[in-house]
């Protein structure tokens, strides 16, 4: 690969981990992946594989043990918190969110890197913030609280937020866990639109192996300390998924391309 | 005009509590003189204008300062740890300021006469105070530098709170019974024992504490999706947390060095206002629980002056008497809480 390539997110020799006073917990290492603008990107694993690890390395929410982690060509650890927000948005599961927020305050609150100290809404952030809401299409829940949504609505108030924020990196931490089948498509599918739209990076972390497999363009694969990239298609021809659970249990179908339980 | 109304309601409140404030005490003094003394800054009767002057209007303005600067900081204490239950002095501030008092008056009776004379002295009790809460806040800012974790924090203020009031408990134990009641008098709380230049000394620690938290709003305002989409958003945590605990030692640190640990109105006052005002935007409950803050503190301050007695009740059991039932009774008719 040359330098010519623009990626938009890329690591080199990026180890990743804990670490302690005396003691280091290595999760992964020599990791290199690359991601592209416009693609929608799946970091799929068993539970405890490192996903969360990876996606926390990569936003900066840890530090990694060794290697380094470029956005636009530039080393995130020479970016303060404020240039940071301008190219990476979260969507995280488990936060301390104050649900009496209505859902466009919500919204409104990814302008905060943009606005004054008062945080008041400029024409272009209420256009921003009216677009999020529109591409989402959470347009008549607009001004309901945010402890009236369903799990599958407010997860779509949380995208619209990180949209809102407009950056060209979106990262996802579970964000189809406890939804229902349906509403695991409907989200998978609305990222794989605003990706395609907006020209905007996704990255998610999911344990939806069989959706993420047939939806997004590239699987990051987090096994057993090894991370490997590749299109679903690259990865089914490379046999590592036939390793990823236990054969007797859990098997991988090549010609329909999904996991399947043995019965 | 919608949005502007409860301000100037509030506002309008505020002046009517004042002026009743003003007009009512042990002397009754006629509404006119009241009016005219605050407007044309004098009036008729010679004695009624030295009471309002070197009594009443300190004693006002200490209120408004109280209720607003403890209402300010019991809503930065609530945001930052996310936290209903937190209140100005969840970082062990008061009980900082208790164990200076405790050790200037219980202590200074057990080593007898040396500042034995001091006891008496308004400005000791102060300085006592001060010291106390201060060196309770650089204990909690060397740990907020070791502790990332907000919430270890929250349980660090509660330790120190009850260390220091074990201390208290013992220099207690061993003080004479008059000694004893002077310490429990300050900690019942005062509005009226500030002459004018220290009312001055409060107002522009309060002013101080007041522009940090201002400068804090909007960044609280994100810390509502909690610290981890705060940094996302480009918040500084540790730098906007130690601000916030700033302003807070600031605002009910010296009202508690000036008029004693005051309870309950930094805890009521912002839950009051997000009630009545089913929001949780900084820039709406600032204003508001500055206002409402004063108000209640005025009001507290009528009922325990008990208009035409003598005597005044003390204002701490005051605050809680009259603040808790309404607390009770908004969440009760509302059924759910705005938080």
């Amino acid at each position: 690969m040359t330098k010519a390539t623009k990626y938009l997110l890329n690591t080199q020799e990026l180890s990743i981990g804990y670490q302690g006073k005396n003691l280091v917990e290595v999760v992964a290492k020599n990791i290199h992946i690359q991601f592209q603008e416009g693609e929608l990107i799946a970091v799929i694993g068993v539970n405890g594989s490192g996903k969360s690890t990876l996606i926390k390395s990569l936003s900066k929410i840890i530090q990694p043990i060794k290697g380094e982690v470029f956005i636009e060509n530039i080393n995130i650890n020479e970016l303060n918190e404020k240039q940071l927000s301008n190219l990476i948005s979260l969507v995280l599961t488990k936060q301390p969110i104050s649900k009496q927020l209505k859902v466009h305050e919500l919204i409104a609150l990814g302008r905060h890197p943009y606005t004054n100290w008062i945080g008041m809404l400029t024409q272009e952030d209420k256009r921003m913030i009216q677009k999020a809401i529109q591409q989402v299409g959470i347009s008549e829940l607009k001004n309901k609280s945010c402890d009236e949504l369903s799990d599958g609505q407010f997860q779509k108030v949380l995208i619209a937020r990180a949209l809102a924020q407009d950056t060209p990196l979106i990262i996802l931490d579970e964000p189809t866990t406890h939804l229902d089948m349906y509403h695991k498509a409907q989200v998978l599918h609305l990222l794989k639109s605003i990706a395609a739209s907006t020209k905007k990076c996704i990255v998610f972390a999911s344990h939806e192996i069989n959706l993420a497999l047939k939806m997004c363009h590239q699987i990051v694969l987090v096994h057993e300390g090894k991370i490997i990239q590749g299109s679903p298609e690259e990865l089914v021809q490379q046999k590592v998924l036939h390793q990823l659970f236990p054969e007797n249990l859990i098997y991988f179908d090549e010609t329909s391309k999904s996991f399947s339980v043995r019965v | 005009m919608k949005k502007t109304l409860p301000y100037l309601l509030l506002s309008l409140l505020l002046v009517v509590s004042f002026v009743t404030n003003i007009s009512l005490g042990s002397v009754s003094i006629p509404l006119k003189d009241v009016l005219l003394q605050l407007v044309a800054i004098s009036s008729e009767v010679e004695h009624f204008n030295y009471i309002i002057t070197n009594y009443r209007l300190p004693k006002a303005i200490t209120a408004i300062l109280v209720g607003s600067g403890l209402g300010i900081s019991g809503l930065l204490m609530q945001t930052l740890f996310r936290n209903p239950l937190a209140g100005p002095y969840v970082l062990g501030l008061s009980s900082g300021a208790s164990l200076g008092v405790a050790l200037l008056i219980l202590g200074a009776g057990m080593f007898t006469s040396v500042l034995g004379g001091m006891i008496y002295s308004s400005w000791a009790t102060v300085i006592a105070a001060s010291l106390g809460s201060f060196l309770v806040l650089l204990l909690v800012m060397l740990m907020a530098n070791k502790v990332k974790d907000t919430m270890s924090l929250l349980i660090i203020g509660l330790m120190l709170a009850s260390l220091t009031s074990a201390v208290v408990g013992i220099l207690a134990y061993f003080s004479p019974a008059s000694n004893l009641q002077t310490y429990v008098f300050w900690s019942f709380g005062s509005l009226g024992n500030l002459q004018w230049n220290e009312v001055g000394i409060l107002m522009a620690s309060l002013f101080a504490g007041g522009l940090i938290a201002l400068a804090c709003l909007k960044n609280m305002n994100a810390l509502l999706l909690g610290e981890k989409y705060a940094a996302s958003l480009g918040v500084n945590i540790e730098k906007n947390r130690k601000l916030i605990i700033l302003a807070t030692s600031l605002l009910a640190g010296s009202i508690t060095a000036f008029a004693g640990p005051i309870a309950f109105i930094g805890l009521a006052v912002p839950h009051i206002v997000r009630q009545f005002f089913k929001t949780n935007n900084h820039f709406v409950l600032f204003p508001c629980v500055i206002l409402s803050g004063a108000i209640l503190m005025l009001i507290c301050d009528i009922v325990a002056q008990l208009p035409g007695y003598d005597f005044t009740l003390p204002i701490n059991a005051i605050t809680s008497v009259f603040g808790a039932p309404l607390v009770i009774w908004l969440l009760v008719r509302k059924k759910k809480m705005y938080f």
